[in-house]
């Protein structure tokens, strides 16, 4: 197997705080890998660091095959082959969901108008969107607007997909719909990188668990020796409060 | 949610205390010792009546400037503003310049700014140069204004979520197909009311250019009441810039409104 996305001694910080403190991480082809911690642990910078939404301050990344934090490296193209989804959704609110779908397509890959809403459509219908298709995004549940958000990161075709704790936003009666569609999209065999707060989930979907702590990632591996059999102290504390809190 | 019965009441209570207000107002002014020599040269309805023709005409002028004027400041304030969100050192001396720029205008009187155009740039007798006092009138206020108006739009950009631009550019959107789709279309929304405020006090600076000699409906208003030693003009001039704003502000209404309503309807 190929390796989709290679992170090395990856180093990354903001001002005085060293969030990211030297991660080595490879995910390959058609893997699902999960990473956990706990907030501040540096989930969210990683996968941003991924998207070259933040300059790294040291290491590298690799995207299959391509060194993306190269300098001289169309960073436009590359986040084209890179999905993310947020945690606040972060869709466009003057624009329908067609529009919010078909909008990079259009625009970055330069598809003609037609096929960029059929496709959309497509994805819409898959995901049992289409009859929001002419909503505004202030009229659909959090749950529809966060399914919205991961149909128009899936529209440009990711190669990667990255998901920043998309359900930590959500009502717990709307998680479902939202981790229903991942689960699918793992079954269709895309590589995902998903920063999550779901034990259960990760534990259901992932084919590897890592956990991140103060900036470098302590222990991984599968979900079921992670998740039950910690070797870190660290880990099996983290673990300990997620038990307290009822949601392991 | 008030009941309709609440909803009649208070609709009553406004109408009355409006009236009653009024009254006493209009009591108390008519009550006043000069009141008789200030109806006589102030509200004269006759010299309303003579004086109105003449400043209505004049008034196109202030039309004519208050709209070209404004197509210039929408386009340059957006240019200006967007020059001041460039990111990156690269784009200092752009940053620098449109701050300086919007200092200085906001700065200096606009009648200083007018008069040291209209009267000054005519005066170094190029050829290419126009000598029209207008022409220099409405230059004066679209730098004044540009300026302004800069200051109204960067608010609407800065006032969008970073995270909206983050979520463009991670779709593989350029710097500038962010702006364009995503970042200021948001903006300019947002700021629709305080464009409008703008605009309503441009309409009333059009007044201004009356000080370099083009007749406008202030100048003509002026003429008539040193003609007539009557004050009435002033106040037909004062009727009509009010007669162009109401509606104006109505229609911003309505567009605030209209945006409002779309983004809340559900899909056909």
């Amino acid at each position: 197997m190929s390796e989709a996305l290679v992170v090395d001694g990856v180093r990354k910080s903001f001002g005085q705080l060293e969030v990211l403190r030297g991660v080595d991480l490879a995910v390959e082809e058609h893997e699902v890998v999960c990473l956990i911690g706990a907030s501040g642990s540096g989930k969210s910078t990683l996968l941003r660091c991924v998207n070259l939404l933040e300059p790294i301050d040291e290491g590298r990344i690799v995207v299959e095959g391509l060194e993306i934090t190269d300098r001289g490296v169309d960073v436009n193209r590359v986040r084209r082959r890179i999905g993310i989804v947020f945690q606040a959704y972060n869709l466009f609110p003057h624009m329908s969901v067609l529009a919010n779908v078909t909008l990079a397509p259009r625009l970055a890959l330069r598809m003609p108008h037609a096929q960029a809403e059929a496709e959309a459509t497509t994805l819409l219908g898959r995901f049992g969107l289409a009859d929001k298709r002419n909503d505004y995004p202030d009229r659909l549940s959090g749950g529809q607007q966060q399914r919205v958000a991961i149909v128009r990161a899936l529209a440009m075709k990711p190669d990667l997909m990255l998901l920043d704790e998309v359900t930590s936003a959500l009502d717990p009666e709307l998680v479902a719909e939202v981790l229903e569609v991942i689960r699918e999209l793992a079954a269709a065999g895309m590589t995902m990188l998903i920063a999550t707060h779901e034990m259960s989930f990760a534990r259901d979907i992932a084919d590897r668990v890592c956990f991140l702590d103060e900036g470098v990632i302590l222990e991984q591996g599968p979900p079921e020796q992670i998740l039950s059999e910690p070797k870190e102290p660290r880990t099996q504390q983290f673990l300990q409060r997620i038990i307290e809190a009822g949601r392991l | 949610m008030t009941s309709a019965g609440e909803g009649r009441r208070g609709v009553t209570v406004a109408v009355l205390s409006t009236v009653v207000f009024f009254t006493l107002l209009a009591v108390a002014i008519t009550h006043a010792p000069g009141w008789p020599e200030v109806r006589r040269t102030f509200f004269n309805w006759n010299q309303f009546k003579s004086s109105m023709p003449e400043i209505s005409r004049a008034f196109l002028l202030n039309v004519k400037i208050f709209m070209i004027a404004e197509a210039f400041i929408l386009v340059l304030a957006l240019l200006l503003a967007v020059v001041r969100s460039l990111p990156g050192p690269v784009f200092f001396p752009m940053r620098a310049l449109g701050i300086a720029y919007a200092d200085f205008f906001r700065g200096v009187p606009t009648i200083l700014v007018i008069a040291l155009l209209g009267f000054g740039a005519p005066a170094l007798q190029l050829s290419w140069v126009p000598l029209s006092t207008t022409f220099w009138g409405i230059v004066a206020l679209i730098l004044v204004y540009t300026a302004y108006v800069s200051e109204v739009y960067r608010a609407g950009i800065e006032s969008v979520h970073p995270s909206q631009d983050a979520a463009a550019r991670s779709l593989g959107l350029s710097h500038w197909q962010s702006l364009r789709k995503v970042v200021l279309p948001q903006a300019v929304r947002r700021v629709i009311p305080p464009l409008l405020n703008d605009f309503i006090g441009l309409q009333k600076d059009t007044a201004l250019v009356g000080f370099l000699g083009s007749v406008e409906a202030f100048k003509q208003s002026q003429i008539d009441a040193a003609a007539t030693f009557n004050y009435t003009p002033f106040v037909a001039a004062a009727v009509l810039f009010v007669a162009l704003t109401i509606p104006l502000a109505r229609f911003t209404d309505w567009l605030v409104l209209r945006d409002r309503r779309r983004r809340q309807a559900a899909g056909a």
